[in-house]
């Protein structure tokens, strides 16, 4: 089936979409951005151990380096983008209160310094969160628990990236096999084409089978999100450093996607193996139970595998680094590079290898879906 | 305390996909020596295996991380 006139139709729209989001943060981005001379704790406990570190605890002696809390901040979702040192890019807020709908920048907390207030609530940056102020100064719990947080977090901003980078390198690819048709593929295009062709002939084709065309946009989607957001995980420095893939929503939403997919094309051999599987009729009632749970539980694993890895890999990463502030001396910085570096290498494999086992799980399924009986 | 009994559980958790992969990538490696033509199948059949167990071990992982904040 031909749908590229539709896929063209939705490009211009998210190119669209795009640009107006670019637009939006080039405009805002010399307003939001600022340098605070302060040291703040919260988001620079490493900075603050490092100094701790040179300083022999001279000048913040009072203030132990916990592994922990640095390494789950450093995995957690955030309302700003660390750049480096004590600056930091503020990320707009975007918040639904009982009040109203109210948008301002994540600077005006000042590293969660201050509190902001708008015309509708006062915030505060409480862990990360945001939480509203009641009118004796506390934080009203209530209120809060109302509030709704839809904000372009770190995560999201991050996701971005990657979906500008993507759209840029399959566009030009894309433009590229128009102009060169019939050619050999040149550039980006010899890059771009082994992959593609590694996502059809060794995921799509051998697990769900003659009629794999109707799912392969799916199947490089997802395949080409989950790997560029992975890879860009890695990158320690600004664009990227987030760990959107080890973010549980992302995952969730990505097998949530695979969930309805492989329930909308189960053709009717997929609902009979599941509502009236061929078993001893004394089965039956056990069967059911265990294939409805079968339907949930496969995304499930998926969510839970590709979100674990990821996540696991940061920690390790995060823990070799935090080495150097637990011993307390330079020495350690040679070991703890070596083992990163070997750690990064091998989250490059890594990073491969989830976004083929999430893709191939997925053709999977849905091979289970479509399978026809002969 | 709730830490430490966590990280036990992870690395029980740990133990059992160790085993598991192990018994897989090995029996992978006899079959592609004994039909060498068959590896790119045998390949794929063991990522799948291997993903299948790792998400077992994973769920211990990711309960022994909740389980060490206590909330």
């Amino acid at each position: 089936m031909d749908c590229s006139h539709v896929f063209k139709f939705k490009v211009n729209r998210l190119i669209v979409v795009f640009a107006l989001f670019l637009a939006f943060f080039s405009v805002a981005s010399p307003a939001f951005s600022q340098v605070d001379s302060v040291v703040v704790a919260q988001d620079t406990a490493v900075v603050a151990a490092h100094a701790e570190g040179e300083s022999h605890g001279a000048k913040h002696g009072a203030e132990k380096f916990e592994p922990t809390k640095v390494i789950m901040e450093h995995i957690a979702d955030s309302h700003m983008w660390h750049l480096w040192g004590h600056t930091s890019l503020p990320l707009p807020v975007i918040v639904y209160t009982p009040a109203g709908l109210d948008v301002f920048s994540s600077g005006n907390f000042h590293h969660g310094e201050h509190d902001y207030t708008s015309a509708k609530n006062t915030y505060r940056l409480v862990e990360d969160k945001v939480k509203i102020v009641g009118a004796d100064g506390q934080i009203d719990e209530a209120a809060s628990a109302k509030l709704l947080d839809f904000s372009i977090t770190k995560n999201v901003a991050a996701m971005f990236v990657a979906i500008a980078l993507i759209l840029i390198v399959f566009l030009s690819v894309a433009g590229s096999y128009k102009k060169r048709a019939g050619k050999g593929p040149r550039g980006l295009q010899s890059f771009i084409e082994p992959i593609i062709i590694f996502v059809r002939d060794d995921i799509a084709k051998p697990n769900i089978g003659h009629n794999y065309a109707k799912f392969m946009p799916y199947l490089l989607t997802v395949f080409f999100f989950i790997w560029f957001n992975n890879v860009l995980g890695l990158v320690p420095i600004f664009p990227g450093g987030a760990n959107v893939t080890g973010n549980i929503s992302l995952t969730f939403v990505l097998s949530f996607f695979t969930m309805i997919i492989v329930n909308i094309n189960g053709n009717k051999n997929y609902w009979k193996h599941i509502f009236l599987p061929n078993v001893p009729f004394w089965l039956w009632p056990l069967m059911v139970i265990v294939e409805v749970i079968g339907v949930v539980s496969k995304p499930f694993a998926l969510m839970i595998r590709l979100f674990a890895n990821i996540t696991a890999g940061h920690i390790i990463v995060l823990s070799l680094i935090s080495l150097i502030f637990i011993f307390e001396t330079v020495a350690m910085a040679p070991v703890s590079i070596a083992f990163v570096l070997f750690m990064d290498v091998l989250e490059l494999l890594v990073a491969f290898l989830q976004a083929f086992i999430f893709t191939l799980l997925t053709a999977l399924f849905i091979g289970m879906a479509v399978e026809e009986h002969h | 305390m709730v830490g430490s009994i966590a990280a036990i559980g992870a690395g029980l958790a740990v133990i059992g996909a160790g085993i598991g992969i192990g018994q897989v990538g090995g029996k992978a490696m006899e079959g592609i020596a004994r039909q060498p033509e068959a590896a790119s199948k045998i390949q794929t059949a063991m990522i799948i295996a291997a993903a299948l167990i790792e998400g077992a071990a994973l769920f211990g992982v990711v309960v022994a991380l909740l389980g060490n904040n206590p909330v």
